[in-house]
């Protein structure tokens, strides 16, 4: 196991605690708001995309690539814009 | 020293903003700054991610990033409310196509991967393959595409463990045989796919929301395995982050209907016949009435609780339900919702519905908080809600659904349930509230029901 793998390993673990105590705080009325936000989040594959396209690997690489980073993004515009509509709704 | 320093700095930063934006939702005062600051993390690891030295060509990138983000838009506008579980299932989805997208393009680099990298690979594969076909099942049953009641057969469990030892070997295989990779690598795509379809297929109707929430989990998982693949810790930080937050979604999921997520998953609830006929002979009877009826009731009344449940979704009677509010308080009638954890086919499901009514949300109740106010209470007005105010959960050992946390309705002094038929809800069960001596029921469409009420009530 190599240096750098190992500090991922670190901060992985270490984010897994701080996700879980961050969203232990989510009041469950914006469970649904949490779902579709933290749903964009994982469209941060999009990173992987982008350097998948545009590194010159070959042709398939980059047009598997392209469609990752559509997909990615599709998650990403649409869950942030979905998750704004929903909050603005919740008022007192 | 931009490569080495300000890129990853750039990508620490988007991960704080993540966390910070995480962290205002923790009230629906701040949660939509909140959002916005998760955003810009995205932007800030997008502008990361285009400015390295590794990326020399841009033209398809430019395209991607409009095209997806243009698709994504239109979703998010066109949208109904009553349709964001759906919505939600295939953004999930879309989010594991595109782990498993990469880790694929990884593949095909040019370079053969290390055996860490391929097992990485293998496994990122594997989980964004079940993310994406599992979501897509999940859509399907969710938009009425595929039939909502569980159809297991035999052995799916079986098949599915073998299929997750086929893509181990496959891995395995692929290491030791470099030249034969690409067949192995597009064998383990298709096996997950399998599996991923086979995983959500039988788990149906108010098991929906647990698979949902795992599914969500799921999503973050993969981002983190391909951050693993490209070491990226952009990837590894947010990856875990949704990872958590669907665990935590799926936990208290199980919680709100006494199982294990072993049990939803793989064993689903089983109906006894046995308590069906068990009567005693006894024909039960249940009231029913008209809602012109209820005036007085309602009336007389000092404090309502409305219970929505799906059944609210599908009739659309949340704005109705609303109206109602209104009404009541004009009489000054205090009006309270009370929100079961796993009411609808999502988490908080209800609670959007409900605010997209202009339901404030601070009428909205959770379980245990609500429950002690029964008893204080005039009428309970059930509307498509079954399962989750089934008394037999507290008493009936017999009960497919004993033990499961429920809205104690049967304690106020009237409960109205709407309902468009005596037919059982999705589990199937019985429910004895429907006969208890409070309880008079409402035939038919809830929104229609509904808004008979608001009339005679006016």
């Amino acid at each position: 196991m190599n240096a750098q793998l190992l500090v991922e390993v670190y901060v992985f673990v270490l984010a897994i605690f701080v996700g879980f105590e961050v969203i232990t705080k989510v009041p469950p009325t914006l469970h649904t708001p949490l779902m579709s936000g933290s749903n964009a989040i994982s469209g941060i594959t999009v990173v992987g995309a982008l350097l998948a396209t545009g590194s010159g690997y070959g042709e398939l690489s980059t047009y598997l690539g392209l469609a990752a980073i559509i997909f990615a993004m599709i998650n990403v515009v649409g869950g942030f814009m979905v998750t704004q509509r929903m909050l603005k709704m919740f008022k007192k | 020293m931009f490569q080495e320093i300000i890129i990853p700095i750039i990508y620490l930063l988007s991960a704080v903003f993540f966390i910070l934006g995480l962290k205002q939702l923790s009230h629906p005062r701040t949660a939509p700054k909140g959002n916005t600051t998760a955003a810009v993390g995205m932007l800030m690891a997008i502008v990361g991610t285009v400015l390295k030295t590794e990326i020399i060509s841009y033209e398809l990138i430019i395209v991607g990033l409009i095209v997806g983000g243009a698709v994504g838009a239109l979703f998010a506008k066109r949208v109904e409310m009553t349709s964001m579980p759906q919505l939600v299932a295939l953004f999930n989805g879309f989010g594991g196509l595109s782990s498993l997208l990469v880790a694929t393009a990884e593949v095909y680099k040019g370079s053969l991967p290390a055996t860490f990298t391929l097992s990485t690979i293998s496994l990122s594969i594997l989980i964004g393959s079940i993310t994406f076909s599992g979501s897509l099942v999940a859509f399907a049953k969710l938009q009425g595409l595929m039939r909502g009641k569980p159809l297991v057969f035999k052995g799916t469990q079986i098949f599915n463990g073998l299929l997750i030892l086929a893509v181990i070997v496959m891995t395995v295989l692929s290491i030791l045989n470099p030249d034969q990779l690409f067949d192995y690598i597009l064998w383990i795509i298709i096996f997950s796919l399998v599996v991923g379809y086979y995983f959500v297929v039988p788990i149906g109707g108010a098991d929906m929301p647990v698979v949902i929430a795992l599914l969500n989990s799921f999503s973050g998982v993969a981002a983190t395995a391909t951050g693993f693949i490209i070491q990226n810790d952009a990837l590894i930080i947010s990856g875990a982050l949704v990872g958590a937050s669907g665990i935590i979604l799926t936990n208290i999921m199980c919680k709100g209907m006494n199982r294990t997520i072993w049990n939803v998953l793989f064993v689903g609830i089983k109906v006894s016949t046995s308590s069906a006929t068990s009567g005693e002979g006894v024909q039960k009877t249940a009231k029913s009435y008209e809602p012109e009826d209820t005036v007085v009731i309602f009336e007389n009344a000092k404090q309502v609780i409305i219970v929505p449940g799906y059944g609210m979704a599908v009739a659309q009677a949340q704005h109705m339900c609303h109206e109602l509010e209104k009404i009541l308080e004009e009489k000054s009638v205090t009006v309270k919702y009370a929100i079961h954890p796993v009411a609808g086919r999502m988490p908080g499901h209800m609670n959007v519905l409900l605010a997209e009514a202009n339901v404030s949300y601070d009428k909205l109740y959770d379980l245990d908080q609500i429950n002690p106010e029964f008893e204080q209470t005039d009428v309970a007005l059930v509307i498509g809600a079954n399962d989750v105010v089934n008394p037999a959960a507290r008493h009936d050992k017999s009960s497919p659904i004993y033990g499961m946390p429920i809205l104690d309705v049967d304690k106020s002094q009237t409960v109205f349930v709407l309902k468009r038929s005596m037919n059982p809800g999705y589990a199937g069960i019985d429910n004895e509230l429907f006969y208890n001596d409070n309880t008079i029921m409402i035939f038919g469409d809830a929104k229609d029901t509904v808004s008979r009420l608001i009339a005679v009530l006016k």
